[in-house]
C-alpha cells in the first residue's frame, strides 16, 4: 500500500554508501576532478558496496533480486558524493542491466556470473554518437546481418572506461530498430579513439570508439534473434539518470543552505534574507518533487508497467531541476561559487550532463 | 517499503466520485459561474444524503464509545488519503461547487482537532440529520491575514452569565453565508481572550447560525469559485455559551505557551493538503481538456521522441504534464504521511505552495494553447484558470507556505527568518 519509507534493507545500503559518500568519494572529487584521475581505492570501495551483485539473482552467481528502486536509492546516495566516481563504479550496469531484462538464458549464463566478482568488471557499452541531433532510436551505427554474422559500422562517443574494457556491448541501427551487440576487445575494425575532454565528469575516462566493417557472430546480438525492447531500456536508464540528478542536486543544494547560515554581510547571515531563503526553499521543493516522480517511475517499472510516459515527465522534469538548483546553488555563494576551490561550479558543469546522458546510466 | 499502490476501497470511491463530476458539477459548471451565489442544489442535493448518513453513523459511534476515541487503530489511516483523493476529483468536475458541499468543511476540521466529545456530539452531531448544513471557519480580517497573529476580534467572559461576549469583523469567510443564513449551521470565529497576551491569548470559539449579534453583512464578488460565498461577519456584542470555547480558556502569559495559536496551525496541516487537491484537480481538468483537444488536431506527444525533436507546443504539453505531476506527488505524499501518523507541515506547506503555483500556471498555459478557443466562455478553460488562482491564495498565500518552508530547511524561527 501507498508508502514513501525506505525498507530496512534499503536504509542500511544507503546509509552505508553515504558513509562512503561522505568520508571517501567527497575527500577527492576535487581534486579527481582536476586531474581526470579517480583514486582506484575509492572505485574499489564503491564496487565492493556490492549494489550490482545484490540485483542479480542466486541462479546467476549474484545474491539478490533486481529492484529499480533499490537501483535508484543506491544511485541517488553514491551521486551526493560524486557524480564521476558514480557513472564509474556503475558501467558494468550499462551491460549487466540491459542482460537482465532482455538477455537470453544462453547469454545470462555466459556474462552474469562475471558481475558477481571481486573486481570491477571491465566492460562498457556504447551508445552515444558524435552528432548534433542525437537520437537513440535512430542510430546512425549500422547492423546488417551476413550469413551468421553481424556487420557493425559506424562512431560511437561518451564510451566509459573503454580503453580498459574487454567487452563491449554495441548499440546500432538494424532495420530501423535500436539492438545491442556483445564486441569483445581486440576483434578486427574495432578502434579506441582518444580520452574525450569533456565539460564535466571530467574524472570519469571517456572514449570514442570506431567500428570499421566489424563482424561478431550473430548469437552476440542481444536477446538472440528476437533482439531487445530498446525502449524498455531507455526507460530504465531515465529512472537511472533520474536518481543521479537528484542526488547531485541534494548536494549542491545542502552545500549552498549550510554556507548562506555562514556567511555573514550586513551583520547578519545572507539566510536571514528572504531573497536567499526563498530560493533555497524552491531548490528544496525541486529536488523532494523530482525524487517522488523517480520513485513512481522505478516502482512502474519494479510493477512491470509500461512506464514510458512517466520516465518521460520524470526525466523532463528532472533535467531542468538538476541544472537550476545546481545554478541558484553557485548563485547562493556568489563570487565564490565561481572559483575552483569551492565545488559548487563542478556540480553545476556536471548537471548540463543530464540532458545529453541517455543511456548513460542504467538501474 | 516504497509503493505508489493506492487501496482498492478508496479507488472504488473514486470511480463514485467522477460520476457525480461528470454527470452533474460538469453539467452545470458554467451556468453557476455566470450566476453568482445561486445555490447549486444540483450538487448538494446529491451529497446531502451521503454526508448526512456519514455524519449519522459517525455521532452514533461516538455516543456509543466511552471515551470517544473508539478502539486503538493498527497500521496507516487512509481517510486523510481517501479525503484528498475525493477532493482532488470533485474539483475536477468543479472546485466551486465542490466547496459547496454540505458539510462541517474547516469549521469542522478544527473540532476535530481539539474539540471535546460533548462539543462533537452536539455540534456535528447535527449533520447526521434533517436538512443540509455547513459549518465554515473565520479567521481573516481586514488587517490580520498571512499575519493571523494580529487578530483584532475579542472574546470577553461575561463571568454573571458564564457567556462569552465577542465583538469584532471577519472577512473572507468560505460557506459563511451557508453556514450562517441558509442552514443550521456553524463558523469558529478565531478571537483573542487577552490582546496584551499576543499568541498567548488567541482562541477559537463555536459560533451557531442565529446567534444574535451575528451578522453576515457582505457577499463578495469574486474572480472564479463564483458558486462559492466568501462573506465578511460582524460580531456585536454576540453572546455564545462558555462551553463554547474549543480548548482550555488559560491565558498563560509566563511560560509563552501559544497552544490556541498552535491549535490553528495544526488545522492548516490537513487544510494545506486538501486545498493542494483541489488545485490538483483543476489542474487535470485543464490538462486533459487541452490534450484531448491537440490531439484531435493532430498534436500528441510522443513520449519516446528526444526533447531536441519535440515542437514548442508538445514541449508545453509535457511540461504541464510535469509539473502537475510533480506537485501531485507532493500532495500525496503529505497526505500519506498523515496517514502513517507522521508530522506533516513542512510537507504540508511544500504542496500547497506548489499545487497553488502549479495549478495558475497550467490553467493559464491551457487559455494559451488552446488559442481563440480557450479565451471564450464556451469552453471551460477560462473558468478553470480564474477558479485556479484562488488556490494560490487562501490557507496561506504560496508566499506564505515558502516562508514556513524556508524556516523548516533552515532551521530558523520567526526571528531569524522574517
Amino acid at each position: 500500500m501507498i508508502n514513501f519509507e525506505l525498507d530496512q534493507e534499503q536504509k542500511m545500503l544507503t546509509e552505508a554508501i553515504g558513509r562512503l559518500a561522505k568520508e571517501r568519494m567527497r575527500k577527492v572529487f576535487r581534486d579527481a576532478d582536476e586531474d581526470g584521475v579517480l583514486p582506484p581505492d575509492v572505485v574499489k570501495a564503491g564496487w565492493e558496496i556490492g549494489v550490482l551483485p545484490t540485483s542479480i539473482p542466486e541462479a546467476y552467481g549474484g545474491f539478490g533480486e533486481y529492484s529499480v528502486i533499490t537501483g535508484a536509492l543506491a544511485a541517488e546516495a553514491f551521486a551526493w558524493g560524486d557524480l564521476a566516481a558514480t557513472l564509474y563504479i556503475m558501467t558494468p550496469n550499462l551491460v549487466a542491466v540491459p542482460l537482465m531484462l532482455a538477455g537470453t538464458e544462453a547469454q545470462k549464463e555466459a556474462h552474469l556470473p562475471l558481475f558477481c566478482e571481486e573486481a570491477l568488471p571491465k566492460v562498457t557499452a556504447a551508445l552515444t554518437e558524435p552528432v548534433i541531433q542525437f537520437d537513440p532510436r535512430q542510430l546512425k551505427t549500422t547492423a546488417v546481418l551476413e550469413n551468421d554474422s553481424y556487420i557493425l559500422n559506424g562512431t560511437k562517443c561518451f564510451v566509459p572506461l573503454a580503453e580498459d574494457a574487454e567487452t563491449f556491448l554495441i548499440y546500432a541501427n538494424e532495420a530501423d530498430q535500436t539492438q545491442a551487440f556483445f564486441v569483445p576487445r581486440g576483434v578486427e575494425g574495432l578502434e579506441i579513439g582518444q580520452r574525450e575532454k569533456l565539460m564535466g565528469v571530467r574524472a570519469l575516462p571517456t572514449y570514442q570508439v570506431k567500428l570499421n566493417n566489424v563482424r561478431v557472430s550473430a548469437v552476440n546480438k542481444l536477446g538472440g534473434n528476437e533482439g531487445i525492447d530498446f525502449g524498455r531500456l531507455l526507460n530504465h536508464s531515465r529512472v537511472a539518470l533520474g536518481a543521479l540528478a537528484v542526488g547531485m542536486a541534494k548536494a549542491a543544494f545542502e552545500y549552498a543552505r549550510d554556507y548562506a547560515k555562514e556567511r555573514v554581510q550586513f551583520g547578519e547571515p545572507i539566510a536571514h534574507r528572504q531573497s536567499i531563503a526563498f530560493m533555497l526553499a524552491e531548490m528544496a521543493m525541486d529536488i523532494d518533487a523530482a525524487r517522488l516522480m523517480v520513485w513512481e517511475a522505478a516502482w512502474q517499472l519494479d510493477q512491470g508497467k509500461d512506464a514510458t510516459q512517466a520516465t518521460a515527465v520524470m526525466k523532463y522534469y528532472v533535467d531542468d531541476m538538476v541544472m537550476s538548483v545546481c545554478d541558484r546553488a553557485l548563485q547562493t555563494l556568489g563570487g565564490y561559487g565561481y572559483i575552483r576551490e569551492y565545488p559548487v561550479e563542478l556540480w553545476l558543469r556536471n548537471a548540463r550532463a543530464f540532458a545529453t546522458f541517455d543511456g548513460m546510466a542504467m538501474v | 517499503m516504497i509503493s505508489f499502490e493506492i487501496p482498492e476501497k478508496i479507488t472504488n470511491e473514486i470511480q463514485m466520485a467522477k460520476m457525480v463530476a461528470e454527470s452533474v458539477m460538469r453539467q452545470y459548471s458554467r451556468y453557476y459561474d455566470e450566476h453568482e451565489h445561486e445555490r447549486p442544489s444540483e450538487y448538494i442535493n446529491m451529497m446531502w444524503p451521503v454526508m448526512r448518513e456519514q455524519h449519522r453513523r459517525r455521532t452514533e459511534k461516538l455516543q456509543q464509545n466511552g471515551n470517544g476515541s473508539g478502539p486503538k487503530r493498527e497500521g496507516p489511516d487512509f481517510s486523510i488519503l481517501r479525503l484528498i483523493m475525493m477532493i482532488e476529483m470533485l474539483s475536477w468536475g468543479d472546485a466551486g461547487q465542490y466547496l459547496c458541499t454540505p458539510d462541517p468543511a474547516l469549521g469542522g476540521a478544527a473540532l476535530e482537532a481539539v474539540g471535546t466529545k460533548e462539543q462533537k456530539i452536539r455540534i456535528l452531531g447535527k449533520f447526521g440529520q434533517g436538512e443540509p448544513k455547513w459549518g465554515a471557519m473565520a479567521m481573516t480580517e481586514p488587517g490580520a491575514g498571512s499575519d493571523t497573529s494580529n487578530i483584532r476580534t475579542t472574546a470577553t467572559l461575561d463571568a454573571e452569565s458564564n457567556e462569552w461576549i465577542l465583538n469584532g469583523e471577519k472577512i473572507f469567510c468560505t460557506n459563511g453565508g451557508l453556514a450562517l443564513d441558509e442552514s443550521d449551521g456553524f463558523v469558529v470565529v478565531w478571537a483573542t481572550v487577552d490582546a496584551s497576551a499576543g499568541r498567548s491569548g488567541m482562541k477559537s470559539f463555536i459560533v451557531e447560525a442565529k446567534t444574535p449579534g451575528v451578522t453576515v453583512t457582505k457577499k463578495e464578488h469574486k474572480l472564479g469559485i463564483r458558486v462559492s460565498d466568501t462573506v465578511a461577519i460582524v460580531f456585536d456584542n454576540a453572546r455564545i455559551p462558555y462551553d463554547n470555547i474549543l480548548g482550555s480558556a488559560e491565558v498563560i502569559k509566563r511560560d509563552g505557551s501559544t497552544k490556541g495559536f498552535k491549535g490553528a496551525m495544526a488545522t492548516f496541516d490537513a487544510s494545506r493538503p486538501a486545498v493542494a487537491a483541489s488545485a490538483m484537480g483543476i489542474c487535470r481538468a485543464a490538462l486533459e481538456f487541452t490534450r484531448d483537444k491537440l490531439a484531435a488536431e493532430g498534436i500528441v506527444v510522443d513520449y519516446t521522441k528526444p526533447k531536441h525533436q519535440m515542437t514548442a507546443v508538445e514541449r508545453d504539453l509535457l511540461e504541464m504534464e510535469a509539473r502537475h505531476k510533480s506537485a501531485w506527488l507532493l500532495t500525496l505524499r503529505s497526505a500519506v504521511l498523515m496517514a502513517h501518523g507522521q508530522p506533516n507541515r513542512l510537507e504540508a506547506s511544500m504542496c500547497k505552495a506548489r499545487a497553488g503555483e502549479t495549478v495558475t500556471w497550467v490553467t493559464q498555459k491551457a487559455v494559451e494553447l488552446l488559442g481563440p478557443m480557450g479565451y471564450t466562455r464556451e469552453w471551460l478553460t477560462e473558468k478553470w484558470m480564474r477558479d485556479a488562482k484562488i488556490n494560490d491564495i487562501y490557507e496561506g498565500t504560496k508566499q506564505i507556505n515558502t516562508l514556513i518552508v524556508a524556516r523548516s530547511i533552515l532551521g530558523y524561527s520567526r526571528r531569524e527568518l522574517k
